[in-house]
């Protein structure tokens, strides 16, 4: 496997550096700008595998900044931004990022989701692996059964449409407006409302303690996440 | 006032008034015994030496009269133009005060102060021009001659024997500086007959009586007089200054008791020039007595003289007793009067007999108050009414009525003739006397007593049909019924107007009542307003214009009870005026009377905060002194409600500025200590680390744990902090959707588990049929970080933490229950404040606080208790439905 390159677009020079540390000891091949314009020049010369945005930069705004780069790459972006900034969050999700990291974070995780979005990179348009497994959650995407805890769980219709949603994008976050439009093609028919109705059912049918999902995580005023190995 | 007795008080309320307002002008009073003693000249001299050391003067109006001197001194001197006015065909020339306000020269010339303008102007007197010019900040020059101050009016109509209209009220005296122009009287009497005082034609045989030596001397010691007592007020004012700690010997007290008549006028001149004697402040009083009531016309008098009191300075009131003695010696118990003034009785002698003298009885039972027994004297000036009385003449039809029923009463006696004996009938006449006064008129009760006697004696009495009498007995039932007749009929009419009286007095005080009460249970200037206006609207049968300023700016219209909601230009300018000068203006006061509407101050405590304009259906209603009275009384309350709440106001935000300030030095304090430590940890540990090259692997790994923890305890930190801002800042919008507490509950505890709650039991009982919540839920997650974290924090290691919720009637109550020490009882409430510590806590008192904002803004709402069997329980409700106020 060739070396993986990630391209860190961040003006604090301290996470810079913890960044670009934590990253080159997972012998990731580092590429950093503090600027936005700087960062898209990089990416036409590196075309880097993953990029970390930071949405707070001096010169332009970091969502332009992920348009731009979504007008000719497809490489996965993972925005990195604080609590409290969930509307930026849910802006990015739409403009094309994959995920976020919210500050301060620690490496497992940082390591964990940019895993996460290579494996959705690579694996894009060659369609998805037939059966999910995790920690005891099965389901099989072409016959379309389901097993938790060794027990094959019967699922109604749109249970089972919401959560193949998210397990084709294991390990990724799902935002609201992202999982109405493809569970239900047309967005005028759902509501956030009803995703939460059917993602709690979901929960009281596969998880062993409801309130403590293993699976299926909460991600607050954003959306869903099923949990996913590395 | 300086004839006052200045207390450091009043020092204090003057400077604050003098600051407040603009510099008022000062007002220079040149005083002569009599016209032609050189007044006009002098002050012209003076002007002139004024303007030669570069004062701006300009003379507004100065009658030369043609002399020759004085239009010499004149020369140089601006001169205003005047404004001509033409009344009843005659053109006048009248001082033009807004020219003189546009023109607003530091020094201007009036003359003759006591004069009257011609109708049409703004003001009816010319004193009141030039108050207005202080008021403004213009200084004023004018000329006064002595008969013409009010307190004096009586002495001089009793020296010369000439009435004078022309009054100017003693109080503008007081505020002057008095420059007594003298002139010898026989000098006077000289220049008179060369011809150099100016006599106008038609009045040279009343001013040949007026110069007689003897009116000249003692007009002469009347102003040496004044102006000495001018000085004297100075002085004790002065000496007040520079010996502020000086006690000053209690007060005297004068109480002076006013009735309906001209001879009360004069009792109230008497008192004012005592009570001014004697440095006392003074009262006057209108004592009505319920036991027998007046007619409209004296109550408009009484009033009138009242206001007249009100106007030399003295405190008035006006006050119901069933006894007059009673209500006077009461009154002045309770106010502490050392001095009691009152009229000689009026009353024939042989009345007194019956009724007892009110002057004996208020001597006999005064105790040890000084009774002063004045001179009541017939003739004295009637004060004026303010307006038209109110019709006092009964109806012709009344006197039909009358008519009528005495033609009953003979109907009636007529087929009884034969049965009972003439006196007898007499019963039916003096049955109709008690019907005609019930109708409430003197006079047609009076004609009904003749005409009965008349239609007794034609028809029943001997020989009939004719008015002769043959039995002279019947001379004696003629008086007897006549008497009887009008006693029976008069007494009717006095009970009636009585019950009258006292009905109008009680809708008064409920009206009154009304609005107090519902003022004090109002909050906000334009509740206040709209209430009062309604109120008032109903009470006085207006339309009533409310206007306050706009912040510092102009008068603008605030409520209306009608449909004039906007003011043309020179309706603004009259209520500017109003509103400037504190006084009422238009329909029913000397103030341009002719406009349609009143225009009177709200005037709080601390001077107008706003006017009302009231324009009455029927002008005549309004103008019945007593209901101006009223009027005024319910401008004062409203303007004192306003005044009230714009005090509470400016006292809340004083409050919040304090409580600003105080949060703010806790922040700093709190926030210092708690960045400072962690920081102090990181810094330590890393250079612990990197110094320390023979670190064991075991140690670095301990400094580089408590680089980790202590960094995410001051995140947290940071974070709680951001957010106290951001929701007190109003920075955070809800953004509310159905949201679910068991999906909040399992981030959060995802979130701690690892960590804060690691090695504790954390038991949820969340029924899997609770309902969606409308809810932010990245606040409520905080929420349930913070009461877990801060149930982790405050409780032993170990000890298990129960989550649950429940769904109520209406709202989702959410549960945290730890098994700590508990809350003590009276911090149960305030570990939701900002900055609270408990005794043993680490932490910067915000968590909790965030807790209460965010659920506030929710619609819910957040509180602790303690637990049975130990430990405390914070709770928390949400609305289950959407709510307005978040």
């Amino acid at each position: 496997m060739p070396e993986t390159k990630v391209l860190i677009v961040e003006d604090e020079l301290a996470i810079v550096r913890f960044l670009r540390a934590s990253l080159q000891e997972q012998r990731f091949h580092v590429f950093e700008s503090t600027t936005g314009r700087g960062a898209l020049e990089l990416a036409v010369a590196k075309k880097p595998d993953v990029v970390l945005l930071d949405l707070g930069l001096p010169d332009m705004d970091g969502l332009d900044v992920l348009k731009r780069l979504r007008d000719w790459s497809s490489a996965p972006v993972i925005v990195l931004s604080a609590r409290g900034q969930e509307q930026d969050k849910i802006a990015a999700l739409d403009q094309g990022a994959d995920d976020y990291l919210t500050k301060p974070f620690g490496v497992a995780e940082l390591i964990a989701r940019i895993r996460v979005a290579l494996r959705h990179a690579r694996r894009g348009g060659e369609g998805d692996e037939p059966v999910f497994e995790h920690d005891g959650l099965k389901v099989d995407l072409a016959a379309r059964r389901v097993w938790a805890r060794k027990k094959e769980i019967h699922l109604s219709p749109m249970q089972y449409d919401v959560l193949a949603v998210l397990v084709r994008n294991a390990g990724r976050v799902v935002g609201q407006k992202q999982l109405i439009k493809e569970v239900w093609k047309d967005a005028g028919q759902a509501s956030p409302e009803s995703v939460r109705i059917f993602v709690h059912q979901l929960r009281h049918k596969l998880e062993a303690d409801p309130v403590r999902p293993k699976h299926l995580k909460t991600e607050p005023g954003v959306g869903y996440r099923l949990e996913a190995g590395d | 006032m300086a004839k006052k007795r200045p207390t450091p008080e009043s020092f204090l309320s003057e400077a604050k008034q003098a600051e407040g307002r603009q510099a008022r002008g000062r007002l220079k009073v040149f005083l002569g015994a009599a016209p032609g003693v050189g007044k006009t000249y002098a002050m012209l001299q003076s002007a002139r030496v004024a303007k030669g050391e570069g004062l701006d003067v300009a003379a507004g109006i100065v009658e030369t009269h043609g002399r020759k001197e004085t239009m010499a001194l004149l020369e140089g001197v601006e001169v205003l133009a005047r404004r001509v006015v033409e009344h009843r065909g005659v053109k006048l020339d009248e001082f033009d005060l807004d020219a003189a306000l546009a023109r607003k020269p530091a020094l201007l010339l009036v003359d003759e102060l006591a004069h009257s303008n011609a109708p049409g102007g703004r003001h009816a007197k010319r004193w009141q021009d030039v108050l207005e010019l202080l008021e403004r900040g213009v200084d004023v020059w004018t000329t006064l001659n002595i008969q013409h101050l009010e307190t004096l009016n009586d002495a001089v109509a009793q020296i010369t024997g000439v009435v004078v209209r022309e009054t100017v009220p003693d109080s503008v005296l007081e505020r002057a500086d008095v420059e007594l122009v003298d002139l010898p009287p026989e000098e006077l009497v000289e220049r008179l007959r060369e011809g150099k005082v100016y006599v106008p034609e038609q009045a040279a045989r009343a001013i040949e009586n007026f110069f007689k030596l003897s009116n000249l001397s003692a007009l002469r010691e009347l102003s040496l007089r004044a102006t000495a007592e001018g000085v004297g007020a100075a002085v004790e004012s002065y000496r007040q200054r520079q010996a502020p700690e000086k006690i000053w010997p209690t007060s005297e007290r004068l109480l002076v008791s006013v009735g309906p008549g001209p001879n009360s006028a004069k009792l109230v001149r008497a008192a004012k020039r005592m009570a001014a004697g004697l440095h006392a402040e003074w009262i006057a009083v209108f004592v009505e007595s319920s036991r027998q009531s007046l007619s409209p016309e004296a109550r408009a008098g009484a009033i009138e003289n009242l206001r007249l009191a009100e106007r030399l300075g003295g405190e008035t009131l006006t006050l119901e007793s069933r006894d007059v003695v009673e209500g006077v010696l009461d009154l002045a118990r309770q106010r502490n009067v050392t001095k009691l003034v009152v009229g000689k009785s009026e009353r024939p002698r042989w009345l007194e007999v019956f009724r007892g003298s009110i002057v004996d009885e208020l001597i006999r039972r005064s105790g040890d108050i000084d009774v002063y027994v004045i001179r009541g004297e017939g003739g004295g000036r009637a004060a004026p009414p303010m307006a038209p009385p109110p019709q006092a003449w009964a109806p012709a039809g009344e006197y039909g009525i009358a008519a009528l029923i005495a033609a009953v009463a003979t109907g009636v006696s007529f087929p009884l003739f034969p049965f009972l004996s003439p006196t007898n009938l007499v019963m039916f006449y003096l049955l109709g006397a008690l019907v005609v006064g019930s109708r409430g008129f003197h006079g047609p009760a009076a004609f009904y007593s003749l005409i009965s006697v008349l239609c007794f004696d034609f028809f029943f009495v001997p020989p009939r049909w004719t008015f002769a009498v043959s039995d002279t007995q019947y001379i004696l039932t003629f008086v007897v019924m006549t008497g009887v007749a009008l006693l029976i009929s008069n007494m009717t009419v006095r009970i009636r107007s009585q019950a009258q009286t006292a009905r109008l007095a009680e809708m008064r005080m409920a009206t009154m009542h009304a609005l107090s009460r519902e003022l004090a249970s109002l909050r906000g200037v334009q509740a206040i307003l709209d209430a009062s206006v309604r109120h008032m609207a109903e009470v006085f049968d207006s339309e009533i214009v409310a206007l306050m300023p706009a912040a510092g700016g102009p008068l603008e219209v605030r409520t209306a009870s009608g449909a004039k909601r906007e003011l043309d230009a020179k309706e603004r300018s009259v209520a500017q005026w109003v509103f400037d000068l504190g006084q009422s203006a238009g329909l029913g006061t000397q103030t341009l009377p002719v406009v349609e509407a009143l225009y009177a101050p709200l005037l709080g405590a601390q001077g107008p905060v706003g006017v009302l304009r009231v324009q009455p259906r029927e002008r005549e209603r309004l103008l019945i002194p007593d209901q101006m009275l009223l009027l005024e009384s319910f401008a004062h309350q409203v303007g004192l409600a306003l005044e009230v709440d714009r005090l509470q106001d400016d006292a809340r935000d004083s409050q919040i500025e304090t409580e600003k300030e105080r949060l703010r030095s806790a922040l700093l304090a709190s926030v210092s200590h708690d960045l400072r430590t962690p920081l102090a940890a990181i810094i330590g540990s890393a250079s612990s680390l990197l110094q320390g090259q023979d670190l064991s692997s075991e140690k670095a790994r301990e400094l580089l744990e408590n680089i980790q923890s202590e960094g995410e305890w001051l995140a947290r930190l940071v974070n709680n902090l951001i957010e106290t801002t951001r929701l007190e800042t109003g920075a955070v919008r809800l953004r509310k959707e159905p949201g679910s507490i068991e999906e909040i509950a399992g981030s959060a505890l995802e979130r701690l588990e690892k960590k804060v709650l690691s090695g504790r039991a954390v038991k949820t009982s969340l029924p899997a049929d609770l309902p969606l919540v409308p809810m932010d839920s990245v606040l409520l997650e905080q929420v349930l970080l913070n009461l877990l974290e801060n149930a982790a924090r405050h409780t032993p290691p170990g000890t298990p933490i129960d989550v649950s919720a429940r769904a109520e009637k209406d709202s989702l109550v959410v549960e945290i229950a730890d098994r700590g020490a508990g809350i003590p009882e009276e911090e149960l409430e305030r570990v939701f404040e900002k900055f609270f510590h408990g005794k043993v806590s680490k932490g910067a008192g915000l968590g909790l606080a965030i807790c209460r904002a965010i659920l506030s803004a929710h619609g819910g709402r957040v509180w602790a208790e303690n637990r049975d069997g130990g430990g405390a329980v914070f709770r928390f409700a949400l609305p289950l439905t959407e709510t307005k106020n978040a």
